[in-house]
């Protein structure tokens, strides 16, 4: 499923501006340590956090991720979005929690 | 000049998770014992028991500074040390109106307010032990317009560790220091983080029981103990260091 696919699906908000969107994606990650996303996310990964932090962008970008998706409404950094739309990184929102999110998103993904 | 012993992170029972036994003469007179004659006092999100702590230590070996150890939005602890109680003060207003939440005591302990005796004077009911809504670069931003140094706390640790919770530190943060906890030495700290040697290490005990203080300490070689002279041994000036060699001291 494409990136764009699940973004409509999941009635996700794009905060940066729209490209990078044709992603097949097949997995995701959840997390809030960002140490713990550098160590464990995999290529391609959809990363699902609640952090706003300029180094998100950093981490998505050094982890090859296919985009972010700030949960419980969390707003990015005014500066994590300029860097988001610089290294192409797609940064989205809802309102939903992390765990309503995460079971969507495997529905999607993985029970296919 | 010569080499003074510093702890740079001690809470007192002010900070919910700090034993009670933590009271200024207390900390005071734990530090004398062990011949440490710089210590901060850095409650979480709170300043409130620093003067306590500084007038306890009068007529003493021990020079106390006033400091805030800072919750961010992102999780990470990042400790403000200032030369002058009001402007922890302020500080602590800032945090203050940037924390919500009520404390409850039977989850997250006590958080006494006590004088230099300590004789109890209030009990602090906010959330210390919660995040601000403060970002990283405001707090270290914050800290600096009171004139004060800013430190990222115990970034060995994986919680509340800048490291832990942001993988790796901002280009651009203007952190005056990093400091480790007692399980690294400050020797350790030039191979462990050598990607972060241009900033200065500091090691300190985050003591939250007085059995702890001490446990994680800097030798420091200042002409005299005063929050200037720390401000020059972090920008290393005129022969000011820290001795990362003298594992004894």
């Amino acid at each position: 499923m494409t990136l764009e696919s699940i973004t409509k699906t999941l009635s996700l908000k794009m905060i940066t501006v729209d490209q990078n969107l044709s992603h097949e994606i097949t997995g995701a990650y959840v997390s809030d340590l960002l140490s713990d996303v550098m160590a464990n996310a995999k290529e391609g990964d959809l990363w699902v956090t609640l952090q706003g932090h300029p180094n998100i962008v950093a981490v998505a970008t050094l982890k090859d991720l296919s985009g972010i998706v700030l949960v419980n409404n969390r707003q990015p950094e005014e500066e994590t979005v300029r860097k988001a739309n610089e290294e192409g990184i797609p940064i989205f929102s809802t309102d939903k929690p992390a765990f309503e999110v995460a079971g969507e998103l495997y529905m999607l993904i993985k029970e296919k | 000049m010569r080499i003074f012993r510093a702890d740079l992170h001690i809470h007192t029972c002010l900070s919910p998770c700090g034993e009670l036994e933590m009271s200024p003469k207390a900390i005071v007179n734990e530090a004398v014992s062990k011949g440490i004659e710089l210590i901060a006092i850095c409650d979480h999100n709170s300043a409130e028991n620093v003067t306590a702590v500084m007038e306890a230590s009068h007529q003493t070996s021990v020079t106390v500074l006033p400091g805030i150890e800072v919750t961010s939005k992102e999780e990470v602890h990042i400790s403000g040390l200032f030369n002058h109680p009001d402007d922890a003060s302020s500080m602590q207003l800032l945090v203050y109106n940037h924390l919500d939440g009520k404390n409850d005591e039977t989850a997250f302990g006590l958080q006494v307010v006590v004088d230099k005796d300590g004789t109890v004077m209030d009990y602090n009911d906010k959330l210390l032990i919660g995040a601000t809504n403060l970002s990283l670069e405001n707090i270290v931003q914050a800290i600096h317009d009171r004139r004060g140094l800013a430190i990222a706390s115990h970034i060995d640790r994986e919680g509340f560790g800048i490291l832990g919770q942001l993988g790796f530190i901002p280009a651009d943060l203007e952190l005056d220091a990093l400091e480790v906890s007692s399980k690294v030495t400050l020797n350790e700290t030039q191979t462990i983080f050598k990607e972060y040697r241009n900033y200065p290490f500091l090691r300190s005990s985050d003591a939250h029981r007085l059995s702890e203080i001490g446990r994680g300490r800097t030798p420091l070689m200042m002409a005299a103990v005063s929050f200037e002279e720390l401000k020059m041994v972090l920008k290393g000036e005129q022969g000011r260091t820290i001795c990362y060699e003298e594992q004894g001291i």
